[in-house]
């Protein structure tokens, strides 16, 4: 069944993705065979490889079950918070949440969480921006 | 003797003070991500590719650490083989059988220096073979034309699900998927805005290195996260070692084990679509053949089957750097994330670059040599240092890996928008790895996607429009051969390789993908 939700989708996929290319414009340069050629081709080989994946699905793959499905979903959740705060708090506040957060759900106790989040923040700011240089996203703080 | 002047050249680069320093880290580094389950050469490489670009690493200083990562996870790989019964990585799943007997025999240290001069002769012996064949490969490579690089994408595609692969359908899906992607952003040829949607983010392109390090590192943070595998993987007890000096009667018998782990794993690695971890599987199943008929001592702590797929597997990932150099088409996950290291240093990789480049080919063979010997004095008398990193558990260790592959991907980009692409493919490759679908091709389709296209279209327009063109020369149809072959040949045995494969060493999730 997995198996045919994902060929649907992926038949969905090539279909909007047909039509996309369908819209590219051309521009003032040309050549033979076109921007749209390629695209065309990519295109139908998702729908060829969707449609075999409808008629003739494999077995169902091991899905977690709904407790650890959410674990994933709040993981992503946090790891696109934790992007949009990046420049809003800066590096090290934001990272010793998100880190501690992981770590947490991965069964650190959740005080020693906050623990390991502080210090693998801290430890990573030492070692990738004060040693090699490198730029981090800076807050209103500075850091 | 062109070749030995070429080589003193490389090595003249290589002896910097600065690429030796960075030669040693990166051994190091990639020592450490080959051992520890759940991270493995490919998304070790991954992760640190933006961090070399922004500490403003020229490319052969670059290239060199990488590459030392490189060779670094192929040895790292079988300590925890050996230990834990855990295969650090995929490659390293044949040491599993007869290692991890050895250990609970007492044989630990044994077989961790016996393995790591099995890693030292297959490596060293695949780094000669990749310094005469790759200049030979140019030679043919010079020879192509647009058509016959477009078809040679082609067969490096229809190959890449590999022997074992069980659902063909699959791997050209994600293919599809990959080349789907680069075509993304404003087309090189004519300038027209394609799939951008008005997207100003999008009119570039989707930087490679974010798909790579999402893909590859992010997921593999998910499926520890699915797992609650928070533990640590290895115990005090269980990483004892006990005497680490090699025995040397014990490797003088395993020496034609290793040689015939090398020949194998050598050919098995320049073959498009196989990699190391066919490598060492086939260097395993010989061995087994030639001198061990009735199973009576492999899978029992035999060293030579400790010794054959260690050989086989570093043989394996040294010829799998032939093709790519060559010929600049990756044959495994791993070859696919250095291509991506030359592309994002502006460096093409095939016949090109040996004319062009030659300090880089001649300094990264060189950096090869040199990762060796420093991996051999590493792996052997310092084994104890990376056994006790075993201890960290993961719960510490996974959100590590998740802020350095966000630290790397912002401090290139620079921009909150690519760090959440980032976390999208993340999630998209553990949906991918969920449904079986092999997450090698995505990333060769988004690194080769443009210049598969442009090839094709410089074809059509030397031949006008024609599409025959394609199948114009007996090179082109020669490969058409080979892409046809490698695509249908898994339909028929790839269920029967599967299953052996995976009788053989026990199947386990966390191995990161990829080899």
């Amino acid at each position: 069944m997995s198996d045919r939700i994902f060929g649907g989708f992926g038949l969905a996929l090539a279909i909007f993705y047909i039509w996309a290319a369908s819209i590219i414009k051309d521009s003032f340069m040309v050549d033979v065979v076109g921007p749209r050629a390629f695209p065309y081709i990519v295109g139908t080989i998702i729908g060829l490889c969707s449609i075999y994946f409808i008629l003739r699905p494999d077995d169902e793959p091991e899905w977690p079950h709904m407790r650890e499905f959410a674990e994933i979903v709040f993981a992503g959740a946090v790891m696109l918070l934790y992007c949009w705060a990046l420049p809003e708090f800066g590096f090290l506040i934001s990272t010793v949440f998100a880190t501690a957060y992981l770590t947490w759900r991965l069964g650190t106790e959740p005080l020693w969480s906050l623990v390991v989040g502080v210090a693998t923040s801290i430890g990573i700011y030492v070692v990738f921006h004060m040693i090699l240089g490198l730029a981090l996203a800076k807050g209103p703080l500075g850091f | 003797m062109e070749i030995l002047s070429l080589l003193a050249d490389g090595f003249a680069v290589a002896l910097t003070p600065q690429n030796l320093f960075l030669a040693v880290a990166g051994c190091f580094l990639g020592t450490l991500m080959g051992a520890l389950p759940g991270l493995g050469p490919a998304n070790g490489v991954a992760i640190l590719i933006p961090i070399a670009f922004s500490m403003g690493l020229g490319p052969t200083p670059s290239l060199i650490l990488l590459v030392s990562v490189y060779y670094g996870a192929m040895y790292g790989g079988r300590i925890s083989s050996i230990l834990l019964n855990i295969p650090g990585d995929e490659p390293a799943m044949m040491t599993c059988l007869d290692g991890y007997p050895m250990a609970q025999q007492g044989k630990a240290g044994e077989a961790l220096s016996l393995s790591g001069v099995a890693s030292f002769v297959g490596a060293f012996f695949a780094t000669c073979g990749l310094v005469l064949l790759a200049p030979q490969l140019v030679k043919i490579a010079l020879l192509f034309g647009p058509a016959e690089y477009f078809v040679l994408f082609t067969v490096a595609f229809a190959t890449l699900g590999g022997i074992s692969s069980t659902n063909q359908a699959k791997s050209a899906f994600a293919a599809a998927l990959g080349l789907g992607i680069a075509m993304i952003g404003s087309d090189s040829q004519t300038g027209s805005q394609r799939f951008t949607f008005d997207h100003i983010h999008l009119y570039d392109g989707i930087d490679f290195l974010i798909a790579i390090v999402g893909l590859f590192a992010l997921s593999e943070v998910f499926i520890f996260l699915e797992h609650h595998r928070g533990g640590a993987v290895g115990s005090p007890k269980a990483t004892k070692v006990g005497r680490i000096m090699p025995d040397f009667g014990m490797i003088k018998r395993c020496i034609p084990s290793m040689a015939r782990g090398t020949g194998l794993g050598f050919f098995a690695g320049v073959l498009p679509g196989a990699g190391a971890s066919l490598g060492s599987f086939l260097a395993y199943s010989l061995e087994k053949q030639t001198v061990d008929r009735d199973g009576k001592t492999f899978g029992k702590g035999d060293p030579r089957g400790v010794a054959a797929p260690e050989a086989g597997n570093n043989a394996a990932s040294g010829g799998a750097l032939v093709p790519m150099l060559a010929l600049g088409v990756p044959g495994s996950g791993t070859t696919a994330v250095l291509l991506a290291v030359l592309l994002q240093l502006n460096i093409t990789p095939g016949p090109l670059l040996f004319t062009k480049n030659p300090d880089v080919v001649w300094g990264l063979i060189a950096a090869l040599f040199l990762a060796n010997f420093i991996l051999l004095a590493m792996n052997i008398p310092l084994v104890g240092i990376f056994t006790r990193v075993l201890m960290v558990p993961t719960r510490i260790l996974m959100p590590i890996v998740a802020m350095i592959s966000f630290v790397g991907i912002y401090s290139i980009t620079g921009s909150s928008f690519d760090v959440m692409l980032m976390v999208g493919f993340g999630i998209a490759g553990w949906v991918l790895r969920k449904l079986d679908v092999s997450l090698v091709p995505v990333i060769l389709g988004i690194l080769l996607g443009n210049q598969m296209e442009v090839n094709l279209r410089r074809a059509m327009t030397i031949s006008d429009g024609d599409w025959l063109v394609l199948v114009g020369s007996p090179l082109a149809i020669i490969l058409w051969i080979i892409a046809i072959t490698g695509f249908v040949l898994p339909m028929l045995m790839g269920r029967r390789m599967k299953k052996r494969m995976e009788n053989a060493g026990s199947h386990h999730e966390e191995i990161a993908a990829g080899d």
